[in-house]
């Protein structure tokens, strides 16, 4: 059976430094089936249209984090958003917000990236721990405390999500904040303290104004809104008890 | 990195926010609709009176102070932020007219009724 | 290397871009409708101490068509912080197990919604049984 082809305009925001001011729209008409992603309309953009476009992709199926990007002023994963859906109006794509444009649809991760390896993303052991002790005992119920926060692939869309971020870049940020979380709420870590000198500042969870749109974009339900907003009590409690409690007035 | 003081400021608004949830609507029917027009109520339920005996009560006293203050204090906060939102920049200034204000707020209603009549 | 340039974007009108931000102003700009609620009851406050002349006025003002439609624009608007405080409440609470099932977001506004409905209910009888 012919399929008769369908061709979708697709708008894309260039930018190269050589030799763009600033970042300007150019429109593609690409031919497509049902079953095509942005990713592949773009693939196809870069194959056959314009071999200049650059973007960041790789395993295409929505679990390296490698091309978040914003479709029709949303960050989506382009993998795994469909042509079909924005079929006959056409649709936009730009960089993520909030963030440098490198080049066309790469921003800039710089800063995601010296902000993860600030939060200690790794287990502290409570105390010094030998092989012969064996594995640790986690129960179910220990585990979902932060199993949600663990599945984050760094794809950065909540970062394009968040108006704090992009009104000021010092805020750890929405992804970054959930791992620190992930981290504090695992029954096998003893660095919480270590962790809230960041997670208690201004910087950390209290950047935050629980817009919630973090937890909406991401592609993995990791709810970072979640994540950061229920250590503000905590926070707020340490804030005021500190004084009286063993330990608990650190810096 | 320095421990934020924001959880001062915090703990006011979520307070000042979950009272407003939960009694917020009813006080606004009864002060501002229902009694002013005799709607259910009687006008004479703010009377003078009334509304001194309810001052001069310690009971009274709190749940007063606690209504205009906590409002305020939420109000300050959420305002506070919402400035910073709209991409003001004056940081110190947003900050001393916002918790200024509920701080000013906060003092003449304890001073008014600490000092009403007796 | 030399020819990066990153082109930083504004974030001028960035809440007009979606919808979903544009319901957080919404939420937020409640706040300016509880401070002008809390400032109507303070300068009632500071009449009551003044006397009854002067509580009298405060209460003539009330009776307004101004008032009245401000207080009616203010009932709406608290309605709307009632029901997204407690929509948004679930964020702020950690992950929990009642009966070895995990609260559903949903279960802890409902519950906040409907202490809401009883608060003001109770607040509203208490008034009446005390005028």
């Amino acid at each position: 059976m012919a399929e008769t082809e369908k061709i979708i305009e697709i708008q894309v925001l260039r930018y190269r430094s050589e030799q763009d001011k600033e970042p300007v729209l150019q429109s593609y008409k690409v031919p497509f089936t049902d079953d095509m992603s942005v990713l592949q309309g773009l693939q196809y953009i870069k194959d056959y249209l314009d071999g200049t476009l650059s973007f960041r992709w790789s395993c295409r199926m929505a679990i390296c984090g490698s091309c978040g990007m914003m479709i029709d002023g949303k960050p989506k994963l382009s993998c795994k958003t469909f042509l079909r859906e924005y079929y006959p109006q056409g649709l936009s794509v730009e960089a993520l917000a909030h963030l440098p444009i490198e080049r066309d649809l790469m921003v800039s991760v710089e800063d995601f990236v010296t902000k993860l390896e600030s939060i200690k993303p790794y287990i502290i052991p409570k105390e010094p721990r030998t092989l012969e002790q064996g594995e640790y005992l986690q129960t179910p119920q220990q585990r979902d405390m932060y199993e949600q926060f663990s599945s984050c692939i760094n794809c950065m869309l909540c970062y394009a999500a968040c108006p704090q971020y992009g009104l000021n870049p010092k805020f750890t940020g929405p992804g970054i904040l959930a791992l620190l979380h992930r981290y504090n709420a695992d029954s096998r870590d003893g660095g919480q303290a270590e962790r809230n000198e960041l997670g208690y500042a201004d910087e950390g969870f209290w950047g935050c104004t629980a817009v919630g749109y973090c937890s909406e974009v991401c592609p993995k339900g990791v709810d970072p809104a979640n994540a950061i907003n229920q250590n503000k009590m905590n926070s707020a409690i340490n804030y005021f008890t500190r004084f009286v409690t063993p330990g608990g007035a650190g810096k | 990195m320095k421990r934020s003081n924001e959880p001062i400021f915090w703990s006011l608004f979520g307070a000042g926010g979950m009272l407003a949830a939960l009694i917020g609507p009813a006080l606004v029917l009864i002060t501002g609709i229902a009694v002013p027009f005799g709607l259910v109520f009687s006008p004479d339920t703010m009377s003078y009176a009334h509304m001194l005996a309810f001052s001069q009560h310690w009971a009274g006293k709190i749940f007063v102070l606690a209504v205009i203050a906590l409002f305020m204090w939420h109000a300050a906060h959420r305002i506070h932020i919402l400035l910073h939102d709209f991409g003001v920049h004056a940081v110190t200034a947003v900050r001393v007219l916002c918790y200024g204000g509920a701080f000013a707020g906060t003092v003449i209603a304890a001073y008014t009724l600490m000092t009403i009549k007796a | 290397m030399s020819n990066r340039r990153p082109y930083v974007r504004s974030m001028d009108g960035w809440w007009k871009r979606d919808a979903y931000f544009v319901r957080y102003m919404a939420r937020e700009v409640t706040a300016l409708f509880v401070a002008a609620y809390a400032v109507v009851l303070l300068f009632g406050l500071v009449r009551l101490g003044q006397g009854e002349v002067a509580f009298n006025h405060w209460l003539q003002y009330l009776k307004t068509p101004w008032m009245l439609v401000f207080h009616l624009v203010v009932l709406a608007v608290f309605c709307y912080h009632t029901w997204s405080w407690f929509k948004i409440m679930p964020k702020t609470m950690p992950i929990m197990f009642v009966g070895g099932k995990r609260v559903q977001p949903g279960t802890i506004t409902g519950a906040g919604l409907a202490a809401s409905v009883v608060a003001c209910l109770a607040v509203l009888f208490i008034v009446r049984g005390m005028s």
